[in-house]
């Protein structure tokens, strides 16, 4: 692909999963969301998953974000087994390894910015002065600094969705996780999120996104195409036909 | 463990947050723990106001002499036989003293004779009726606790004399003399002028009972050769050691015995009492107020948790998604667990402050308008007030907590 987008060389595996399924029991009915994915994701990789709605992107992600157990299958997060994790080290792995970022942004809305970017490192147990400061330089990264005493509802969406980056990003986690960071964002101020991730891949994040737009899509250097719970295809870079089949 | 430490004090932080964005709420909801812990302290103030005062007049009695009285200090069913007893006589303190003397280690002390009789005392133009006339012993301050604030007690001398010397209590003191010093005032008890050598301190009454402001102490013989009529006569004796009280009671039993003459198939023909059994006949008092007070308290308290229980459910219930963004970010089972404990230990907390704070203006109140109550709250019941507070709120976040930290992440973050 020569489309002007730098790729950077691969790195160690971070996200292995092999034949994932996930079941969802609703009374009588099984919703089968995943039916059998592998997936290998390297570390400072940025992959876009996509898919028609209902597709189970979110549930993949859940998955790859120890947030969900997989049903049956294999997943190694850098190089241990999560079936055999207990809910405590799933909490520390979501807490050091992993920076979520939602589509609704998630933030407290009683708390600043500064306040929200903090809980993971209260989390993680780290002292109120150290806190601070990272907190405060993580808001300055997404270029936030001047706002980190407002409160959420004191911030345009756009401003929203970098706090909850800055809070994604203040543990450095091996991988950032994001679920349609655009998808409450008008095209514009997508634009300038995508650009903020663009910058946290040049400067070595795995960033793995879920979207169903295509002009979303095309900032990451792979892209994965879910249906019905499977994966359709897996490419290097962005294709464009493959992808306007799956919108229609 | 700094980790803990440091989610402790986030929790107390998102608790405040909250209880300050639902400050309606919050207040209502913790009703139940306001009145609980209203009820709890002023149930303890009341059972340690009334003990507090008793012991107060009881100290009038001494907790280590023992009374030798023709009725006991308790009620009785079958007055008849005692009515016909021989009346004590002041005699006996010195039939008993020289018993007393000639018993190797003996347990008693001393005995000292006590006539008293209800008079008016005059001095000038001032006038108390039915004052409390004592007729003792020098020996006397040695079995009370009375102490003068002027002059002193009269001495062996005047006692032995029958000198017309009186010692007066405060409030005789005070209605007798507004404004002159008493000490060496000629006062008339009786028609018989006396000399007043000594005042004693004030004691304060309490319900009406017994107390020193209001009598006066004279020498037995000037008691004797003045004042007709029938004076009740008790003799008093001192105890060597007040935890030996029920062998000291023996040992006088026996002597009062000998004194009496009694034959060993007789009964006891006299009482012998000690304060203790004053403060007995209280009990049932302070234990109904205190089995009222638990009552409304535990009540109050159940109907409390019941409504802290419901708003933390209802708080786990509005902020599920918020869970869901915590766990996400790495807070663990136990983490959100101690948030809603806490939340709910903090909503009783401030129910318990805010019940404590009334309990308090109430009980200024009560002691501004009937000051000779001995109310006031202890520290102690402070203290319990709280662990009360914390013991509720724990006991009704259990449940809440509990489903909260058992939210599946997902879940939790899909809830609308
Ligand atoms: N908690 C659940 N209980 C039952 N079914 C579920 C649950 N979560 C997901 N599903 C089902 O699993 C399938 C995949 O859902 P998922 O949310 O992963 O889709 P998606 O690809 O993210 O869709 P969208 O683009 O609309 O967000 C859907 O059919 C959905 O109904
Ligand atoms: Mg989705």
């Amino acid at each position: 692909m020569d489309d002007g987008k730098s790729v950077r060389p691969r790195g160690r595996i971070v996200i292995d999963i092999e034949n994932i399924t996930k079941d969802y029991v609703m009374g009588e009915e099984t919703v089968r969301a995943l039916r059998g994915v592998s997936l290998q994701i390297h570390a400072n990789e940025y992959l876009a998953i996509m898919g028609p709605s209902g597709s189970g992107k979110s549930t993949l992600m859940n998955m790859l974000g120890c947030l969900d157990t997989p049903t049956s299958g294999r997943y190694e997060f850098n190089g241990k087994n999560v079936a055999e994790m207990d809910d405590d080290e799933l909490a520390a792995i979501r807490n050091r390894e992993i920076g979520f970022v939602f589509q609704t942004f998630n933030l407290l809305p009683r708390s600043t910015s500064l306040r929200n970017v903090e809980l993971p490192l209260i989390y993680a147990g780290i002292d109120p002065d150290e806190r601070e400061e990272r907190a405060a330089q993580a808001l300055a990264d997404v270029g936030l600094g001047d706002r980190i005493q407002h409160k959420p509802n004191e911030l345009s969406g756009g401003q929203r969705q970098r706090v909850a980056i800055a809070r994604a990003l203040v543990n450095r986690p091996s991988i950032i996780l994001a679920d349609e960071p655009t998808g409450n964002l008008d095209s514009k101020t997508g634009e300038e999120i995508m650009a903020l991730l663009e910058d946290l891949y040049e400067r070595g994040n795995t960033i793995i996104l879920v979207t169903h737009e295509r002009d979303i899509a095309a900032h990451a250097r792979r892209t994965v195409h879910l249906r019905d719970g499977l994966i359709e295809s897996d490419h290097a870079g962005f294709i464009p036909e493959l992808d306007l089949e799956t919108a229609s | 463990m700094k980790r803990f430490l440091y989610e402790l004090t986030e929790s107390w932080r998102i608790a405040a947050a909250q209880m300050r964005s639902n400050m309606t709420r919050s207040t209502l909801t913790a009703l139940g723990v306001i009145i609980g812990i209203i009820a709890v302290t002023l149930m303890g103030t009341a059972v340690n106001g009334i003990s507090t005062g008793f012991d107060k007049s009881m100290a009038v009695l001494g907790d280590d002499v023992l009374y030798v009285t023709q009725w006991p200090w308790k009620p009785v069913d079958d007055w008849w036989n005692y009515r016909d007893r021989k009346k004590i006589e002041t005699a006996y303190a010195e039939k008993l003293n020289r018993m007393i003397d000639a018993t190797p280690n003996s347990n008693l002390v001393l005995a000292v004779p006590t006539s008293s009789l209800f008079r008016s005392i005059k001095y000038e133009g001032n006038q108390v009726d039915n004052v409390f006339v004592l007729g003792t012993t020098a020996d006397f301050i040695v079995t009370s606790t009375i102490d003068c604030k002027e002059g002193r007690f009269f001495n062996e001398i005047e006692s032995r004399g029958g000198a017309n010397v009186v010692v007066i209590g405060y409030d005789v003191a005070d209605a007798l003399f507004p404004v002159e010093d008493p000490i060496d005032k000629q006062v008339l008890i009786n028609g018989q002028l006396f000399k007043v050598v000594g005042v004693n301190s004030r004691q304060g009454t309490f319900l009406g009972l017994f107390s020193w402001d209001s009598m006066v102490a004279l020498p037995l013989g000037a008691f004797n050769k003045y004042f007709s009529g029938k004076p009740e006569s008790d003799v008093r004796v001192k105890v060597k050691d007040k935890t030996k009280i029920a062998d000291a009671k023996d040992e006088l039993t026996g002597l009062m015995r000998r004194a009496r003459g009694l034959q060993p198939e007789q009964k006891d023909d006299f009482s012998i009492n000690e304060q203790q059994a004053f403060k007995s006949t209280l009990d049932p008092v302070k234990n109904s107020i205190a089995i009222a007070g638990l009552f409304i308290t535990g009540l109050a308290l159940f109907v409390g948790a019941i409504g802290i229980m419901n708003i933390t459910f209802v708080s786990v219930k509005e902020r599920t998604k918020e869970i869901g963004t915590r766990k996400a970010l790495g807070a663990r089972r136990r983490t959100i667990l101690l948030q809603f404990l806490i939340e709910s230990t903090a909503l009783c907390l401030l129910g318990g402050f805010i019940g404590l704070a009334i309990a308090f203006l109430l009980c200024t109140g009560i002691a501004k308008a009937a000051p000779s109550f001995p109310i006031h709250l202890s520290l102690g019941l402070v203290f319990t007030s709280m662990i009360v507070s914390v013991l509720t709120g724990l006991f009704s976040g259990f449940a809440p907590a509990w489903s909260a930290s058992r939210l599946d992440p997902v879940a939790a973050l899909r809830y609308e």
